[in-house]
């Protein structure tokens, strides 16, 4: 039997979706439902003086109005950050109480303070207007580098400082500074984004008053991990009354990670009213409360000699918080950043300080690649500047500071295990035509436009993560995963993961591991996922996890599958169980002809007994049934890197920047199915050029998102890109048995210093901020064209 | 959105029959239906006229392109006559938005609305065009009055609008990357007599820039206006583009446009 690892399956998913048969929550209608609208604030900060139901709730179809103080009454709990991280000083970070209505005080726009359920949508709509909400309005606070100096947003939280955290030795690097001839510095503001995941979040929330458990069907990318926060923090019912399913899901980019208030909400007051109860954002609610991305403010600075050897690295950085610290949102910005900031070099002095602040604006927490882009781009801006000013061409500085074995260990946390950095970065220039670049840069001067090529070379830490490790650093839980494989008496075979599909194709790549492991046809292995009452527990996807942890689980959970067929089969053919080989679907007696397939053994284990034909008894020890389960903690990070070259193309009288070419050459370990792997790179590469050149969300200075739809917020269209030029090199993980790395972040973490990078090296040097818009390198090339008059 | 009653109508004096001040004339629905729907209007009667046969279709004569007012902007970037008549008619046309507003989306309905950023209006304008409606016929540049403001009255409907050809014409749009109207949009078109160089997106409301004009009416080559400094102090300032950089831009799409002629 051909393997089916490293080939292009078909997705068994697209079936579905292609023909309009994908069931997101959405889709799901529930017998005598009733509808939710949240009322939300209108103001970026403010506290409550009264609020008044009466009106509305005379409003027609209205079932039930809940406010804070109900919720506050009945003691259900507020939204949680899951990592405890701990300041330079020892001090614990500060986090405020985030109760899922506000009651007393809201923090940005959007926030809710009440839901209104209603018999229709549009009656739900009509009431929640008649809400009357007394708002005294305070001073918002919006800049991430100014929010110290605001006022105080939560009580006790003195300069807004949710942590003032280090990574690394500053005395060290100061000693690396003192003996450096040249000192890089930069500073750099990795602009927000909205992620946008083209299903909106939704809920829908029933109560079975028999058996006193609710059942929420919601948006989200780790259904267990809900109801465990739900249960745990939320105090909305116990863990076995709460069953969370996410079914089909459009997109989350780390979005869906959080439990939202209106997932406690409704599933709190679906027991309430004893009714089911549906929620679906509206795009514009999207934009105001989903969580968004990135927002650093950063000062970095690199020592070289001046052949360009890196001595030592400093990295200042302010994040924003927004006006809550959510799940990964005290991570994304620490752990997941600052390890990441000396990049694929050898560093050997490093520090990275973050200040987390909290702000009148969306919380802020993990959106695809967290903390790594934020990460790369501030190293990769640096050494690509660090090229111009020493004259060193910005492949050969690179190469010249890769470390040259592995494992690697990394200065501030990491230990590579496996790479070819040198390989990576070769292949990437031959596949740019990196040498030919002049020439085409000559052409382009030709017709009065300027054009630049920019260089990144990236390592990241997915895969996350052994859980000793994780909660070592803050961590709320352990990131392991979970899988069962179970047969069915007939041979077929039905995987659950505790990982979740929503858009990376689990249902193929997962069945094309379980098949290639079990020697089982694709058709006949179904992949189950989001349901905490199908699967046993599970730590959910994001991190470029599901692969390298989820994947694992699965293969390992296939193994024990094996070794127990090995013993059944032993027993039916009166072999040793060390004389039986798994090879393709059959156990094989060696050096004989004896042989029983995967699917006569699982028969076998479902009938062990011996009738007529059928002699089949169990092998002693070993109970009925054929099904395994694994908990794979996995022993370190993966670590996918690369090299991606960028060229543009700049008209100095518009400022219209056209990305000409743009090559990826990835370094994923083993690729499962090749087709996937494009789709998680073009993804990821959509998403880093739109930070780059497009994207960014905009709060004014009284924190009202100037950015709340797309005739504002810029999301990439097609029309937008180049055809993608994809490679790979592929050193295999070490630390995992399939030696794979995880691809999903990969393109956004890559993609915009790349791109900046070359924008900059088209406008001569000369920094402009994120997203690179037609005004702003317009201006640029006015200020080269001055300068250049200048010089001649 | 709040409850409304839907009519359709047979022809145009019926539509103009049922319209009242707090009704709107339904068409492609593009910018009606968004805004009832986040609740910045709403009607009463909404009056669907886009099965008024008389309203729909494209006319070309020796001199003039006439398309009815309910044509789409689909149908416009298509069609074979306007890629002959005023093929920068089509391409205009082919820029609007995104296929799905394109096919839904009307030239009536787009003038009428006169958004400041919208691209039909400059065509009207550089393109000497005529308004045809129910009750008279209006001069394009009489009928542009101010930022979402038009010379029609209450229940009055366009019919058609009528193009003069020119010699030569050419639309350039700078597009708002998020939305795709135009930050700034230039119209040029060389006439027998004269030039018009229609600018949109720049201030409140279309207009013919003058100086532009004379120069290129002068001269018909970039070179007459590069560089000229236009006065800014009247230009939109918002969060992707400032008055300043549409100033500039606006010459640079015009002599774009000129080059492209
Ligand atoms: C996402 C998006 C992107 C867009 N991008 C662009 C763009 O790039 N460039 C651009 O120019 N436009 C753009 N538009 C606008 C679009 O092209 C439509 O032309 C515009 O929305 C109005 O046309 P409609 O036919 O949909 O009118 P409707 O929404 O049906 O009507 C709009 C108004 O016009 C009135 N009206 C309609 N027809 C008549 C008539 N015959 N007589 C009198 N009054 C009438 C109605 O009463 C109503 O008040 C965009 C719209 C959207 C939604």
């Amino acid at each position: 039997m051909a393997s089916l690892v490293g080939s292009r399956v078909e997705r068994k998913e697209d079936k579905r979706f292609l023909t309009g048969k994908g069931r997101y929550t959405a889709d799901i209608n529930l017998a005598n439902q009733t509808y939710a609208i949240f009322v939300r604030s209108p103001h970026a900060r403010a506290s409550i003086k009264k609020l008044n139901i009466d009106k509305a709730l005379k409003s027609s179809g209205v079932v039930s109005i809940l406010t804070g103080k109900e919720i506050a009454d009945d003691k259900i709990g507020g939204l949680i950050a899951g990592w405890a991280i701990r300041s330079e000083d020892g001090t614990e970070m500060k986090c405020p109480g985030n109760p899922p209505l506000a009651k007393d005080n809201v923090n940005f726009v959007g926030d809710p303070v009440a839901v209104v359920i209603a018999e229709s949508l549009a009656e739900a709509k009509e009431a929640a207007e008649k809400v009357e909400v007394d708002y005294k309005v305070l001073k918002a606070v919006t800049s991430t580098a100014d929010a110290m100096n605001g006022d105080t947003i939560h009580e006790g939280i003195d300069k807004n400082l949710c942590f003032d955290w280090l990574l690394g030795d500053r005395q060290k690097v100061k000693e690396a500074f003192d003996k450096a001839d040249k000192v890089i510095s930069i500073d750099i503001i990795n602009n927000r984004l909205i992620p946008n995941a083209m299903e909106p979040r939704a809920c829908v929330a029933d109560y079975n008053a028999a058996s006193e458990e609710i059942t929420l069907y919601t948006t989200s990318q780790n259904p267990h991990l809900s109801r465990l926060i739900m249960s745990a923090f939320g105090n909305v019912a116990p863990e076995h009354k709460l069953r969370v399913v996410a079914p089909d899901v459009g997109g989350g980019f780390g979005s869906k990670i959080n439990v939202y208030n209106e997932d406690i909400v409704c599933s709190w007051a679906a027991k309430k009213i004893n009714r089911a109860i549906k929620w679906v954002a509206e795009r514009s609610e999207s934009f105001l409360t989903d969580i968004h991305g990135r927002d650093h403010v950063t000062h970095a600075e690199l020592a070289v000699t001046k052949d360009g050897k890196f001595l030592g690295f400093k990295n200042e950085t302010i994040a924003n918080l927004g006006a809550y610290a959510r799940v990964f949102g005290t991570v994304t910005p620490t752990y997941l950043f600052g390890p990441c900031a000396t990049g694929v070099y050898e560093i050997p002095a490093a520090y990275t300080n973050v200040k987390a602040v909290y702000t009148n604006t969306a919380p802020v927490d993990a959106y695809r690649g967290a903390g790594r882009p934020e990460a790369t781009y501030t190293i990769e801006r640096l050494v690509e500047k660090a090229s111009m000013e020493l004259g060193i061409d910005k492949t050969e500085l690179r190469i010249k500071n890769f470390p040259t074995a592995f494992p690697f260990k990394q200065t501030l946390v990491h230990t590579v295990d496996s790479g070819d950095y040198v390989a990576g970065m070769e292949k990437a220039k031959q596949m740019a035509d990196y040498k030919g670049f002049e020439a085409r840069r000559k052409e382009s001067e030709a017709k009065g436009k300027l054009r630049g090529i920019g260089v990144t070379s990236y390592f990241e830490a997915c895969g996350i993560a052994p859980s000793a490790a994780v909660m070592s650093l803050g961590c709320g839980v352990g990131l392991w995963e979970s899988a069962e494989v179970r047969f069915n008496p007939t041979g077929q075979v039905t995987v659950y993961t505790g990982s979740h599909s929503h858009g990376q194709s689990h249902q193929t790549t997962f069945a094309q591991i379980a098949a290639d492991e079990l020697g089982v046809p694709i058709e006949n292995i179904d992949i189950v996922h989001g349901d905490t009452d199908k699967g046993t527990f599970g730590m959910g996807t994001y991190g470029s996890r599901s692969l390298a942890v989820g994947g694992i689980a699965i293969v390992n959970a296939c193994k024990k599958i094996v070794e127990k067929g090995k013993r059944v089969t032993a027993k039916m053919l009166e072999a040793n169980p060390e004389d039986v080989e798994f090879k393709d679907g059959e156990f094989i007696v060696s050096k004989s002809n004896k042989k029983k397939t995967i699917g006569e053994v699982a028969f076998a284990c479902y009938l062990p007994g011996v009738r007529d034909e059928m002699k089949s008894p169990l092998p002693e020890g070993d109970e009925p049934g054929l099904k395994e389960t694994s908990f794979y903690d996995p022993s370190n990070f993966s670590f996918p890197a690369g090299t991606h070259i960028a060229e543009v193309e700049i008209d100095p009288e518009t400022g219209h920047v056209k990305l000409e070419k743009y090559t990826a050459c990835d370094d994923f370990g083993r690729i499962i199915n090749p087709m996937v792997v494009e789709g998680q790179v073009h993804g990821g590469l959509a998403q880093g050029i739109g930070q780059a050149l497009y994207e960014n969300a905009e709060y004014d200075e009284t924190g009202q998102l100037m950015t709340g739809s797309y005739m504002d917020y810029t999301m990439p269209r097609a029309d937008n890109f180049p055809e993608f030029n994809i490679g790979y090199t592929c050193t295999h993980a070490t630390t995992n048995p399939l030696g794979v790395k995880g691809c999903g972040e990969a393109g956004a973490i890559a993609a915009p210093p790349t791109v900046m990078n070359a924008v900059i090296d088209a406008l001569g040097g000369q920094e402009v901020t994120m997203p690179a818009t037609a005004e702003k390198v317009w201006k640029a090339c006015k200020n080269l064209k001055k300068s250049n008059a200048k010089a001649a | 959105m709040k409850d409304f009653n839907y009519h359709s109508a047979k022809d145009s004096k019926e539509a103009s029959k049922l319209a009242s001040s707090s009704s709107a004339f339904l068409a492609g629905g593009m910018t009606t239906i968004p805004s009832m729907k986040l609740g910045l209007a709403t009607y009463k009667d909404l009056i669907d006229i886009k099965n008024i046969k008389k309203l729909s279709g494209i006319k070309v004569s020796g001199k003039s392109v006439t398309i009815g007012a309910a044509t789409k902007h689909v149908e416009v970037s298509n069609s074979k006559d306007v890629k002959k008549a005023i093929p920068s008619l089509s391409s205009l046309a082919e820029g609007i938005g995104d296929p799905q507003v394109r096919n839904r989306g009307t030239i009536g309905g787009s003038i009428a609305n006169n958004d400041p950023s919208a691209d039909y209006p400059s065509a009207c304008i550089a393109l000497n065009a005529t308004i045809h409606t129910n009750e008279r016929k209006i001069e394009a540049v009489k009928f542009f009055k101010g930022m979402f403001e038009t010379a029609l009255k209450k229940g009055e409907l366009i019919e058609a609008i009528e193009f003069q050809i020119p010699e030569k014409s050419s639309y350039q749009k700078h597009p708002n990357p998020a939305s795709r109207y135009a930050i700034v949009g230039v119209y040029v078109a060389k006439h027998k007599g004269d030039v018009n160089v229609a600018v949109t997106g720049a201030k409140s409301c279309v207009y013919n820039d003058k100086e532009m004009s004379k120069a290129l009416s002068g001269n018909f080559s970039s070179s007459s206006i590069d560089g000229m400094d236009l006065d800014s102090s009247e230009m939109n300032t918002d969060m992707h583009a400032s008055a300043e950089f549409r100033a500039s831009l606006v010459v640079t799409q015009a002599k774009k446009a000129v080059d492209a002629c």
